[in-house]
């Protein structure tokens, strides 16, 4: 089985998060690392691979030059390769475009099995999954906490808004995993200082066959118009509790008519 | 005028509950038609959508509920193809979401997620969203052909008058798109009696300084006592206090209540990405540096275990 998993840098959750208002684009100056949610799915490919023998894992980005950390933390954790989606031209992408790079680069190496995080930290759209299994051709299976594949046929738990529902398919499938999915293992001394050692494949637009008039921000299906930050919250009354402070909060909500 | 087509999710013939702003949106941007999915008569459906405004409803038949998604996004673009589209709205269900992330890349459309609101403007359509959690807010539109939007429920205002609510179908018996099946179905068992943690006007989150998962039960007492929903940190979450799903904050639930109370809860910018747009914000946490106080209308330094009980009683006194 040819696994490919989709990993994105993303800023740091617990670090301060801003878009830039100039380009209107997340600002990726400050701390960046693998999002939380892709580390888990390296992790539940690795443990798919260690069951069905004979299989490969590949961890694929699109991203900046440095983007090639978060395949080196694939690599480290155990996956065989990877490939780097890299081009001034791809920059600013929507998620209708990033799609279309992301197929562009799995469809001609045949994985039979596509995972991804549900839902990125910083963009939150929780789309390009199911893109991709439309441009693909190929089933989706999304929003998983559990993951299954035997034979042919991958199944799973998908979350949703009312409980959860059984779900399955044949492969080749798209799927995308939450963050119940699997605890991510540690890369080892070994595995990072084997990881270097891993080949990466270096895609641009030319690799990938795509028009640079249908690429990157100036191209963009969805258009930013503007982009403002949220005016600080002033300062609020706190009282340090003498026994009264209960009665003083209940009063404050009684008089803005919240109880 | 030109077309906004509506994906009304349902339950038989009960639209879903945010249908109605859904059509209440479409009718301020142009005619509203419903797009539906079923497997069972469209009579009373159909009836139900053109009173809350579906000035036409698109039904398309399938032989059961089984297929995830790819019917929904082969009758959205059978009804793209068959008239004047301007926009496209749903709601923000996974299916809906995955339906109109799809349907974007199928008929060539911008996908624009998680809309707060919706106008038109010089630049067409346009949508709000909030990003980072309500730090920054977005005003965005389609560069390249139809906006195709998802909308957060309570996003939009007043309703829309009735519509005739004409029937036609849309044939989808060509669709190929590979599908998963849906083999069972696992509704939540528990009848939580709480509002829903997204939707709810007044949220209790509780922190690490609860301590234990037994003393979580102040946290469920205080939301009781203002028929609240319960959230938590991912403190408090990682601790094994409550489920993944009570989680507000970035890897978690955003919420934007009227009125947001964080018990032990020390406010990590994580956290707060989850509910600094809530409308009033109380903090009650012991240590007074704890940056939750700087987002807090209110703030309480103090111990919670003597705190939360005495404001309980407090708010169900005042409540008679």
């Amino acid at each position: 089985m040819k696994i490919a998993v989709l990993v994105k840098e993303v800023p740091d959750t617990w670090g301060d998060r801003r878009l830039d208002p100039s380009t209107k684009r997340v600002d990726r100056s400050s701390d960046v690392v693998v999002d939380e949610v892709d580390e888990k799915a390296v992790e539940i490919a690795l443990q798919l691979q260690a069951a069905n023998a004979g299989s490969t894992v590949t961890v694929v980005t699109m991203g900046p030059k440095r983007a090639l950390d978060s395949l080196r933390k694939g690599l480290a954790m155990g996956a065989d390769s990877a490939i780097h989606l890299v081009d001034d031209g791809l920059a600013g992408s929507d998620a209708v475009q990033t799609s279309a790079a992301l197929a562009a680069a799995l469809a001609p190496r045949g994985f039979d099995l596509v995972i991804a995080g549900n839902e990125s930290t910083d963009g939150r759209t929780a789309a390009v999954p199911a893109m991709l299994a439309e441009r693909l051709g190929v089933a989706q299976l999304t929003a998983l906490r559990t993951l299954h594949v035997s034979g042919s046929t991958v199944s799973g738990e998908r979350v949703t808004d009312d409980g959860y529902v059984d779900v399955e398919t044949s492969l080749p499938a798209v799927v995308s995993v939450n963050e119940q999915i699997a605890e991510a293992r540690y890369p080892s001394f070994k595995g990072i200082m084997g990881a270097k050692k891993k080949p990466v494949e270096v895609l641009g637009l030319g690799d990938l066959g795509l028009a640079a008039g249908d690429t990157g921000a100036a191209n963009s299906w969805s258009v930013v118009h503007d982009v403002t930050a949220r005016p600080a919250r002033t300062g609020g009354t706190i009282v340090t509790d003498d026994g009264t402070a209960a009665t003083q909060l209940a009063d404050y909500l009684a008089a803005a008519k919240l109880i | 005028m030109s077309t906004i087509l509506v994906l009304a999710e349902h339950t038989d013939s009960t639209p879903a509950s945010n249908v109605a702003e859904l059509l209440a949106a479409a009718s301020q941007l142009g005619e509203p038609s419903a797009v539906v999915v079923t497997s069972s008569d469209a009579a009373a459906l159909a009836s139900a959508l053109g009173s809350l405004g579906a000035a036409t409803v698109q039904v398309a038949t399938v032989p059961d509920g089984g297929a995830l998604v790819t019917p929904l996004v082969a009758a959205l673009a059978a009804a793209v193809a068959a008239g004047d589209v301007a926009a496209v709205l749903v709601g923000t269900s996974l299916d809906s979401r995955e339906a109109a992330a799809r349907l974007a890349v199928r008929v060539g459309g911008a996908y624009l997620s998680d809309a707060v609101g919706v106008g038109s403007s010089g630049d067409g359509i346009t949508v709000t969203q909030q990003a980072f959690g309500g730090a920054f807010t977005v005003t965005s539109g389609a560069g390249r052909g139809i906006p195709i939007i998802s909308m957060r429920p309570h996003s939009v205002e007043g309703s829309a008058p009735a519509g005739a609510g004409t029937v036609s179908a849309l044939d989808i018996s060509g669709d190929t798109a590979p599908t998963s099946r849906v083999t069972a179905r696992h509704e939540k068992t528990e009848a939580s009696t709480r509002p829903d943690l997204q939707a709810a006007e007044v949220v209790v989150s509780g922190g690490r300084g609860l301590g234990s998962q037994e003393k979580f039960v102040l946290v469920e007492e205080l939301a009781d006592a203002f028929g609240a929903a319960v959230g938590a940190s991912r403190a408090a979450v990682d601790a094994g206090y409550v489920p993944q799903s009570y989680q507000v904050g970035q890897t978690g639930v955003t919420v934007s209540p009227n009125l947001y109370i964080a018990v032990g809860i020390s406010g990590a910018i994580q956290h707060k990405a989850g509910m600094q747009t809530a409308k009033t914000i109380v903090a009650i946490n012991k240590d007074g540096d704890a940056p939750i106080f700087d987002v807090a209308d209110f703030g309480i330094v103090g111990d919670l275990f003597t705190v939360v009980p005495q404001l309980i009683e407090a708010v169900k006194a005042r409540k008679g």
